[in-house]
């Protein structure tokens, strides 16, 4: 190895300095630990008991020792908006409190009759006094699955045209579409099954199937979808479909080309939004589902099962066993939405990453 | 071309030349210092080891092609560098002799005595004329003892807008011309009386008479405060500057090639990459 002469720089690291160091959080984790000794001896010594008490007054002292602290070394104004950072610090873990305990008593009462048999098994040998691995979820699962896809393919398409409508078109009938959207927001879901019912199955000879449940649910998402796939349109920049169209396109070769793609990634959270509207609902499904204990793959007859539908009735039957089955139903519903999210997110995500 | 381009009458020597004046006259401090400043986002190597003097009461010009991490540099001179989420440093930046990274540094009152102007005029939308100008007091909650109508006019007159909107101070700022707003947003960073000002392209997306406008308030400005302006229009550096620094990123992180007088860096730089670029045969 020959020695090469390369020019000496002193290296340079980068640096943070606007970052916290590890003496700036030394005082603010000792006044959080002296608001957190100053509330249990508060606890302790007043009339105040309690979790509620706890977190309030833990709020309440950290807040202000951190007031005091940065009052100390910058001023008024630094401590007026470290009271602002803790407000909003407080307000968001009020907020994610109630949402972290559902989820976790969802977890821990679910968890428990969850087992392979709980998946692999339908309930038609089974009633809600058997074990629960021996009657299942697997027919929910199905319906379930099947009524979001279906559900999602009516209004999918219905929404993101109207949205290109009162966006794009800009029609003179937009207000008043735009007014029907909004009160179509406030729908009750037992509404839409009773609409569904009424319209379809009153009248006709038709039966409770796959597809009138998913027609039910398309009118709670449309609203939804629509609302949230026209925010999203909007936020493209005007000079977008300006540039498009200065290529010499016509407004739909814009529309599908430049306009749709920028917006994907809102678009794909705009039906997340609508899934989540309609996965757990189970009052349209009372009148339209027909009912199965069974798979069925046919979506056009037959009754067919929901994971929601699975949860009210076991509740319904209110045995031991059927609030466990109820429970263990929740956890299923909140595993397939998640995932469906998951892959919703992935899928969206890598497209926009190729280009 | 010819390389001597002071024997050319237009040249941008010349103009330099003419607008050269000795700096420094007024009592404002001591300045703004850079010394051995880096940049960083993520892993990106963008600004490497610039030191500069900014002697109080001059106007110093950062000239160089895009990429070259004039902009990354002017955001650290008041801290605004650190907004974007990767991004790093390294060395110090004096103000008054004091570091402005330094632990404990109120970073508001940094950026109170250290204001900015950005490419792109930023009114904000929902103030009239009026409560722009004054938006400073009110977001730093100045109490100032001066009459509010007195230090009105006065920061509309420095920044040469006064007489063009003095009649209609209560409307919206949105109805301005892309010039007139740009001048607003000067107004608004001198009501709270910066010691300096920096502007990171003001005048990229003016109209000649707006920038002319605006070059005159930056002569008028430099009589009380230091300006650092980064421009792509090297006319535009030879009018205002006292001094003009050259930035390049020759493949790797930017650097600055070299600083000097705004005449002699258009009329004799001493580096080969600068001549060529002032020049206009590169960049």
């Amino acid at each position: 190895m020959t020695t090469t002469t390369i020019p000496h720089h002193e290296t340079v690291y980068p640096k943070r300095p606007w970052k916290a160091t590890k003496a700036d959080l030394i005082p603010v984790f000792a006044a959080l630990a002296v608001a957190a000794l100053l509330d249990y001896a508060v606890v302790a010594i007043t009339p105040m008991k309690g979790k509620l008490a706890y977190a309030l007054l833990f709020f309440v002292f950290g807040a202000g020792f951190q007031m005091a602290l940065k009052w100390k070394k910058l001023g008024r104004r630094a401590a007026v908006d470290s009271l602002a950072g803790s407000v909003a610090i407080s307000g968001a873990v009020i907020a994610f409190v109630p949402v972290l305990s559902l989820l976790e008593t969802t977890i821990v009462k679910g968890a428990k009759g969850l087992s392979l048999g709980f998946f692999i098994h339908d309930m038609s040998v089974a009633n809600y006094q058997s074990p629960l691995s021996e009657g299942g979820v697997v027919q929910a699962i199905v319906g379930t699955l099947y009524l979001i896809l279906i559900a999602t393919a009516i209004s999918l398409p219905l929404s993101l045209l109207t949205a290109l409508y009162l966006t794009e078109i800009k029609g003179k009938a937009s207000g008043f579409i735009q007014f029907l959207v909004q009160a179509m927001s406030g729908i009750p879901s037992v509404v839409a099954g009773i609409f569904i019912y009424s319209a379809l199955l009153l009248t006709t000879s038709l039966r409770g199937s796959t597809i009138m449940a998913a027609l039910a649910l398309a009118i709670l998402m449309i609203p939804t979808v629509t609302r949230t796939a026209q925010e999203v349109l909007l936020l493209v920049p005007a000079d977008l479909r300006e540039a498009g169209l200065a290529l010499g396109a016509t407004q739909w070769k814009t529309v599908a080309t430049i306009v749709v793609p920028a917006a994907r990634n809102g678009l794909i959270t705009a039906v997340i939004l609508g899934v989540a509207r309609i996965a757990g609902e189970t009052a349209p499904l009372l009148f339209t589902l027909g009912v199965s204990n069974k798979i069925n793959w046919n979506p056009f007859s037959g009754g067919q099962s929901a994971l929601p539908y699975y949860v009210w009735s076991g509740l319904g039957d209110g045995t031991e066993l059927g609030i466990d089955r109820a429970w263990s139903g929740i956890l299923v519903l909140l595993i397939v939405v998640l995932s469906l999210f998951a892959t919703a997110r992935i899928f969206g995500t890598r497209k926009v990453k190729i280009k | 071309m010819s390389t001597d381009n002071s024997s050319q009458p237009n040249s941008l020597a010349g103009v330099a030349a003419a607008r050269h004046r000795e700096p420094g006259s007024a009592p404002l401090g001591s300045g703004l210092e850079a010394r051995g400043v880096h940049a960083w986002f993520g892993s990106h190597h963008a600004l490497e080891g610039v030191s500069l003097d900014f002697a109080a009461g001059t106007v110093t010009a950062l000239i160089g092609p895009s990429g070259c991490g004039k902009s990354t540099f002017i955001r650290t001179l008041n801290r605004m560098h650190e907004f974007i989420p990767s991004a790093a440093m390294a060395g110090e930046v004096l103000l008054d002799g004091k570091d402005i990274y330094a632990p404990g540094t109120d970073v508001t009152k940094i950026r109170l005595q250290i204001g900015m102007v950005f490419q792109k005029p930023n009114p904000f939308p929902s103030m009239t004329i009026g409560e722009n100008v004054l938006a400073g007091l009110k977001l730093a909650q100045i109490k100032s003892d001066r009459n509010k109508d007195e230090l009105l006019e006065e920061c509309l007159t420095r920044a040469g807008l006064w007489q063009e909107v003095k009649d209609r101070l209560g409307a919206h700022a949105g109805g301005l011309s892309g010039g007139q707003q740009q001048r607003l947003c000067i107004a608004r960073s001198l009501a709270v009386n910066p010691k300096v000002l920096l502007m990171d392209e003001p005048c990229s997306a003016l109209d000649p008479g707006s920038t002319l406008r605006i070059e005159d308030t930056i002569s008028q400005l430099s009589k009380t405060m230091t300006i650092v302006i980064v421009t792509h229009n090297m006319q535009q550096a030879a009018r205002v500057s006292d001094y003009t620094a050259f930035f390049l990123a020759d493949g790797g992180p930017g650097q600055m090639v070299e600083v000097g007088p705004t005449n002699e860096m258009f009329s004799r730089p001493k580096d080969e990459r600068t001549e060529n670029y002032v020049s206009g045969r590169f960049g």
